[in-house]
C-alpha cells in the first residue's frame, strides 16, 4: 500500500496539474462524480453474508475503478440495522453515502415504529441480488424429506430446535411459516450471523435452519448436513436435489434482496452516478461468478422499478410479521 | 476521601437503581416460549451493582476500607485546578471537531495546551500544531481511508482528496 | 507426513523475495496501525483488501498475515509504552507491561513481549500442524452452555485481578456487564438502555470507547495529578547489554510462555472467542499458580509473558474456526473471511483437503510474519524509547489527541468521543477510590458472548441451570470456574483465621485479603 501510494502520487500530481490546466471541463460534462471518498454503509457486521458482498463490491469497484473516490466500508450492525437506517435517515440530502441492505430495511422499521424511518423515503440504487432460503437438516438426522421432517419434528412438538439469526428476521419469518402451515411447534433460537447458525446445525446443538446457501456451502459440500426444501419458485440450480415447497403442494416463496440504497433527498446526478457504478459492478465477471456460485437469484433493478418492488415488499412484510404478533394492526 | 468515598458509593448505587429501573423497561423474567426476557441480563446485574454499593457503604461505616479510613483530601485545589483546566480543553475541543472538524480544533487545543500548561516556546508549540493534523491526515484519510470529521471546512478539502485520492 | 510437507512448502512460498518483501512493509505497517489507540489489524487488513486483488492470492494472504501480527505486536507496544490497550487482546498486557516502563523498564517489557509473543506463535503453529482437523470437532461439540461455560472460567480469573477491595472489584464486572448490555438486544432485537433516546446509544458502547477513555485519558489525568503538572521524564534506556540481560531474565519464564500458549491455543480454537479471553485466561493463571502473586500488577515480567504468548498462540487457533467453520473469533479474521470469498474459497471442513496450499501457506505465513515482527519490534525499540523520552508537556496533547481521533475511527460517530471523554473522567475519580478499572474494561468484551450464551442455553433447556452441569465439557469447566469464584473467599477466611491468632480480628483480615 505504502509503495503503491508512492507510485501513484507522481501521476496524480501531474494529472491534477492538468486538471487546473483546463482540462477539468471534460470531467464536469461527464456528470456528477464524488468529491470525496464515499461512506458505503454495511447494514450487518463483519463476516456476515451481506459484509462479504460489500467487501466483494467495493473490491470490483476498486479494482476496475468504476469510481474516482474509493467506497469505503462502515459496519453499522447495530439491531437488526437499526443503527445504519438511523444513521442514513440523519444523512438526509447527502451524495457521499450508499448503502447495502437486506430485508431488515422493511421488517426493523415496521417492528420498531419508535425508529420512524421510512424506507420507502430512501433514493433507490440498485437491486443486485436476491438471496434464496433452503430448509437444512443435520446428515445423521434420517430425514430426506420435507414429510420426513414435520413427522420428526411433530413428534419432537417444542422441544425441536430451528437456530436462526436475529428475532423478527427473515428465518423466523420462515420458521413461523412452518409452524403454521404444518401445525407445528418448533422451538425459535436466535444466535449471532448465519455462520454461527449453520455450525450450530451441523455441531447437532440445533436440529434444523433455514439458511442461506452460502452459510451452509462449506458444510454441504462436506456432507455434513442437507436441504430438504427450498423456499424459492423452482429449484435451484447448485442443489437440484431440494425440490420447493410449490412442488410439495404449499405454493410459497421468500427471498431476500441485497439491494443499495442512498440517502433520502439524494440529488438525482449522484444517484445517477450510483446507478451507473452499480450497473457496471452487476455485469463483472466477479459479481456474475459470485451470483452463480453462491446461488443469488434475481435480476439487476434500479430506480422506479426498484421503488415499486419495496413497496409491494413492504407491503408483504406487514402481512408476515402481523402473522406471527410481532407487530400489531 | 472519606467523604469522597461516601458521596461515590451513594452516586452510583443512585445510578444502579436508574439502571434497573431502566431495564426493567424490557421484560425482566421469563417469557413464556421465547425464553428470558431482554431485560433480564442487565436487570440482575445492576441489582448486584446496587449491592455492592449498599456492601462499599456498610464497609464505610464500619471503616473497614483504606479510603474510609483516609482524612486526606480527595483533591487538593492546585490538583482541581489542573485537572479542570485540561479536562476543559478537553471538552472546547471535542466541541470545536463539531465546528470546524479535526484539522481545525487540533491545532488550536496543542497552541493552547503546550503555551499554557506546558509553558513551551511558541516556535515548538507552532510547528507541533501543524506537524499532528498533516501527519494525521496521511495517516487516516489518504492511507487508511478513514474520513476524520471536518466540520465547515470540509470543501477546503475537495483538491486534497483530488490530489491524493 | 503430508502435512510437513505442505507446511515446508508454504514456507518456501513465503520465503520467495517478493513475498518477503511484502512481509517486511506489512508487518512495519501493521506494527504503527497497531501502536495506535483505537486502530488495530482489522483497520489495515481491511484497507488491504481490496488491493489484494492486484496481487495474487498466495502474496496477498501473506501480507495480510504481516499486517496481522505486525498489529498484534503494535497493540502490545501500545500498552506498554502509554498504557492504552490498542486491542481487546492486548488488555492483559498493560498490567505488568505500563509498570515497567513507569519504572524504567519500558525496553525489557518490550523485549519480553516480542520473545514471547515468538514462543506463542511458535507453540501454536506445532500444535496446529499437529492436531489441526481432530480438533476441528471439539470447536463443533461447543456449544451455547460450554460457551457460557467458558465465560464463567474467565470472569473467575478475574475476580483475582481486582486486588484490595471485593465489592468494588464486584462492582467494577457488573457495571461492565450492564455497559455491554447498552444498544439493542441480540435476541429480541429491541433497543434497550437507551439513555435519553440518543440514537448513538443503538450501536452500543463499544470496547474500544472504555478502554480509550480509561486507560488513555484517565491515565493521563492520573499521571497529571502524580507529577502536579510538572515536566516528568520517564527514565528510559535501550542497549544490547540490556536486551541480552533480558533475554537470561526471561529463561525463568520459559513455564509461563508454555503454560500461556496452550491456554492461548485452546481457548482460541473455540469459535466466537477469539484471543481475548484468553490473554485474560493465561494472565490470571499465571498470577494464580505464582509464587509471588502479589508482585503481578507491579511489574512482573512474567505478567507481560503469559497474555502476550497466549493472545499469539490464540490468533493462530483462531484460524480454525474460521477455516473450517466459517465463523470468525475476531473483526480481523472475519474481513480476512471476507477475502477467501474474494479470492474464491469456501470456508468449510473440506477447505483443509481441496485448498491444502491454501491453509498451509496461511499457517507458514502467520509464522514468518511472527518471526519478522520480532525481528522489526527490537530494531524499532530504540524509537519507541525516544517517543517515551519526550516531554510529557508534549506527549499528553498528543496522545489526547490520539484518544479523540482513535475514539472516533471505529465507529465513525462523534457520539462515541464524548462518551470516552466521560468514562475517562468519571473513570479517573472512580480509580482514586481503588476501584478496579480492568474488570470493567473486560466484562464488556465479554458480556454480549455470556449473555446470548447465557439464554440461548435456558432457551434450549426451557429455563433449568441444569443444562451447564449435565454436559461434560460444560460441567468441568464450571466447576473450575466455581473454584476460583470460591477462591478470595478461602484466602479471606485463611487471612481472618490468621488475624484471629494474632489477637487482631476483623480489620486487619479485610485489609490482608487482596493487598
Amino acid at each position: 500500500m505504502k509503495i503503491s501510494r508512492k507510485m501513484a502520487f507522481l501521476p496524480a500530481l501531474t494529472l491534477s496539474l492538468a486538471a487546473l490546466a483546463g482540462v477539468s471541463q471534460s470531467v464536469v460534462a461527464e456528470g456528477w462524480t464524488p468529491k470525496k471518498p464515499v461512506e458505503f454503509v454495511i447494514m450487518a457486521g463483519p463476516g456476515g453474508g451481506a459484509d462479504k458482498m460489500a467487501r466483494l463490491m467495493q473490491t470490483v469497484i476498486q479494482k476496475h475503478k468504476f469510481s474516482p473516490k474509493p467506497f469505503i466500508p462502515v459496519n453499522k450492525a447495530g439491531g437488526s440495522g437499526a443503527e445504519a437506517l438511523m444513521h442514513l435517515k440523519s444523512k438526509k440530502g447527502d451524495d457521499h453515502i450508499v448503502m447495502v441492505t437486506l430485508n431488515s430495511f422493511y421488517t426493523t422499521p415496521l417492528r420498531q415504529p419508535a425508529l420512524k424511518v421510512q424506507p420507502l423515503d430512501f433514493t433507490p440504487i440498485a437491486r443486485m441480488a436476491e438471496d434464496t432460503f433452503l430448509l437444512w437438516v443435520g446428515k445423521n438426522s434420517g430425514i430426506n424429506t420435507l414429510d420426513d421432517f414435520v413427522k420428526a419434528a411433530k413428534a419432537k412438538g417444542n422441544d425441536w430446535i430451528m437456530a436462526g439469526t436475529g428475532r423478527g428476521g427473515e428465518d423466523e419469518l420462515l420458521t413461523s411459516y412452518l409452524n403454521r402451515t404444518y401445525d407445528l411447534n418448533i422451538r425459535y433460537v436466535p444466535y449471532k450471523g448465519g455462520g454461527r447458525v449453520a455450525k450450530e446445525l451441523v455441531g447437532g446443538h440445533a436440529d434444523s435452519t433455514v439458511n442461506n446457501p452460502s452459510e451452509q456451502m462449506g458444510f454441504y459440500l462436506a456432507g455434513d448436513s442437507k436441504p430438504i426444501a427450498a423456499f424459492t419458485g423452482a429449484r435451484l440450480p447448485l442443489f437440484k436435489e431440494a425440490p420447493t415447497l410449490t412442488e410439495l403442494g404449499q405454493p410459497f416463496e421468500y427471498y431476500m434482496q441485497r439491494s443499495v440504497v442512498g440517502a433520502p433527498g439524494m440529488s438525482d446526478e449522484a444517484a445517477d452516478f450510483y446507478r451507473e457504478v452499480f450497473t457496471k459492478v452487476y455485469n463483472s465477471e466477479e459479481w456474475q461468478k459470485y451470483m452463480k456460485d453462491k446461488s443469488l437469484q434475481g435480476e439487476f433493478m434500479t430506480g422506479t422499478n426498484l421503488q415499486d418492488y419495496w413497496t409491494r415488499e413492504n407491503n408483504n412484510h406487514k402481512v408476515l410479521l402481523s402473522k406471527i404478533g410481532e407487530i400489531k394492526q | 476521601m472519606r467523604k469522597a468515598e461516601f458521596i461515590m458509593a451513594l452516586v452510583l448505587g443512585v445510578f444502579s437503581a436508574y439502571l434497573m429501573w431502566k431495564s426493567a423497561e424490557l421484560p425482566i423474567g421469563w417469557q413464556k416460549g421465547i425464553g428470558p426476557g431482554g431485560g433480564m441480563f442487565p436487570f440482575w446485574l445492576s441489582t448486584g451493582m446496587l449491592i455492592c454499593c449498599v456492601w462499599i457503604l456498610v464497609r464505610w461505616v464500619r471503616r473497614t476500607s483504606p479510603p474510609s479510613q483516609s482524612e486526606e483530601p480527595y483533591m487538593d485545589h492546585q490538583t482541581a485546578v489542573l485537572i479542570g483546566m485540561v479536562v476543559g480543553s478537553l471538552t472546547l475541543m471535542i466541541g470545536a471537531i463539531h465546528l470546524v472538524g479535526v484539522y481545525g480544533a487540533v491545532p488550536l487545543f496543542f497552541i493552547w495546551y503546550m503555551r499554557t500548561l506546558g509553558r513551551h516556546s511558541w516556535t515548538e508549540s507552532i510547528s507541533l500544531a501543524l506537524i499532528t493534523p498533516v501527519v494525521t491526515f496521511f495517516f487516516f484519510e489518504i492511507l487508511l481511508h478513514i474520513t476524520l470529521p471536518k466540520g465547515y471546512l470540509e470543501p477546503l478539502f475537495y483538491p486534497l482528496f483530488e490530489l491524493f485520492l | 507426513m503430508e502435512i510437513l510437507q505442505l507446511l515446508l512448502g508454504g514456507f518456501s512460498v513465503a520465503f520467495e523475495p517478493m513475498n518477503l518483501f511484502l512481509v517486511i512493509v506489512g508487518c512495519a505497517v501493521g506494527l504503527f496501525i497497531g501502536a495506535m489507540p483505537g486502530l488495530g489489524s482489522v483497520n489495515g487488513v481491511a484497507i488491504l483488501l481490496p488491493v489484494t486483488f492486484i496481487v495474487p492470492p498466495t502474496s496477498a494472504i501473506i501480507f495480510l498475515a504481516a499486517i496481522y501480527y505486525g498489529a498484534m505486536y503494535g497493540g502490545a507496544v501500545s500498552s506498554i509504552m502509554l498504557g492504552i490497550p490498542g486491542a481487546s487482546t492486548a488488555v492483559a498486557t498493560t498490567f505488568d507491561g505500563r509498570p515497567m516502563a513507569v519504572q524504567g523498564n519500558a525496553d525489557k517489557a518490550l523485549v519480553a513481549a516480542a520473545v514471547a509473543s515468538f514462543a506463542g506463535g511458535t507453540i501454536s503453529i506445532v500444535l496446529f500442524t499437529l492436531f489441526a482437523p481432530p480438533l476441528a470437532k471439539v470447536a463443533l461439540a461447543f456449544g451455547s452452555p460450554e460457551e457460557f461455560a467458558l465465560m464463567m472460567l474467565a470472569f473467575g480469573t478475574f475476580i483475582g485481578l481486582g486486588g484490595d477491595d471485593i465489592p468494588k472489584t464486584f462492582f467494577s464486572i457488573f457495571i461492565g456487564l450492564v455497559l455491554s448490555a447498552v444498544g439493542l438486544d441480540v435476541m429480541s432485537g429491541e433497543p434497550r438502555l437507551i439513555f435519553g433516546d440518543i440514537s448513538g446509544f443503538f450501536h452500543g458502547i463499544n470496547f474500544l470507547v472504555l478502554a480509550i477513555g480509561i486507560y488513555g485519558i484517565g491515565e493521563i489525568l492520573w499521571t497529571i495529578e502524580t507529577s502536579k503538572g510538572t515536566v516528568a521524564v520517564a527514565s528510559a534506556t535501550v542497549n544490547v547489554q540490556r536486551i541480552i540481560a533480558t533475554l537470561g531474565e526471561l529463561k525463568k519464564s520459559i513455564k509461563t510462555m508454555f503454560m500461556g500458549s496452550f491456554i492461548g491455543y485452546f481457548v482460541g480454537l473455540l469459535p466466537a472467542a477469539g484471543a481475548t479471553p484468553g490473554s485474560i485466561m493465561a494472565y490470571g493463571m499465571a498470577k494464580t499458580l505464582s509464587k509471588n502473586p502479589g508482585s503481578y500488577g507491579k511489574g512482573n515480567i512474567d505478567g507481560v509473558a503469559a497474555p502476550e504468548a497466549a493472545n499469539n498462540a490464540a490468533s493462530t487457533g483462531s484460524m480454525l474456526p474460521m477455516l473450517t467453520l466459517g465463523i470468525p473469533g475476531s473483526p480481523t479474521t472475519a474481513i480476512l473471511l471476507g477475502g477467501m470469498v474474494i479470492w474464491g474459497l469456501e470456508p468449510g471442513p473440506r477447505l483443509f483437503v481441496e485448498q491444502s496450499d491454501f491453509v498451509w501457506g496461511l499457517i507458514a505465513s502467520l509464522y514468518v510474519a511472527n518471526l519478522f515482527a520480532v525481528i522489526l519490534n527490537v530494531a524499532f525499540l530504540p524509537l519507541f524509547i525516544w517517543v517515551l523520552k519526550l516531554r510529557f508537556t508534549v506527549l499528553a496533547p498528543v496522545i489526547f489527541v490520539l484518544c479523540v481521533v482513535g475514539g472516533y475511527a471505529p465507529t465513525q460517530d462523534m457520539h462515541d468521543v464524548w462518551l470516552m471523554l466521560l468514562f475517562g473522567v468519571v473513570g479517573y475519580l472512580m480509580r482514586k477510590l481503588d476501584y478496579p478499572m480492568a474488570p470493567m474494561v473486560l466484562a464488556i468484551v465479554l458480556g454480549p458472548l455470556a449473555e446470548s450464551s447465557l439464554r440461548q442455553s435456558l432457551m434450549i433447556s426451557h429455563g433449568s441451570p441444569m443444562v451447564f452441569f449435565e454436559r461434560p465439557i460444560a460441567g468441568v469447566t464450571m466447576l473450575i470456574a466455581a473454584l476460583l469464584f470460591l477462591l478470595p473467599v478461602f484466602q479471606a477466611i485463611k487471612a481472618r483465621i490468621k488475624g484471629v491468632n494474632q489477637g487482631n480480628a476483623g480489620k486487619l483480615g479485610d485489609n490482608s485479603a487482596g493487598s
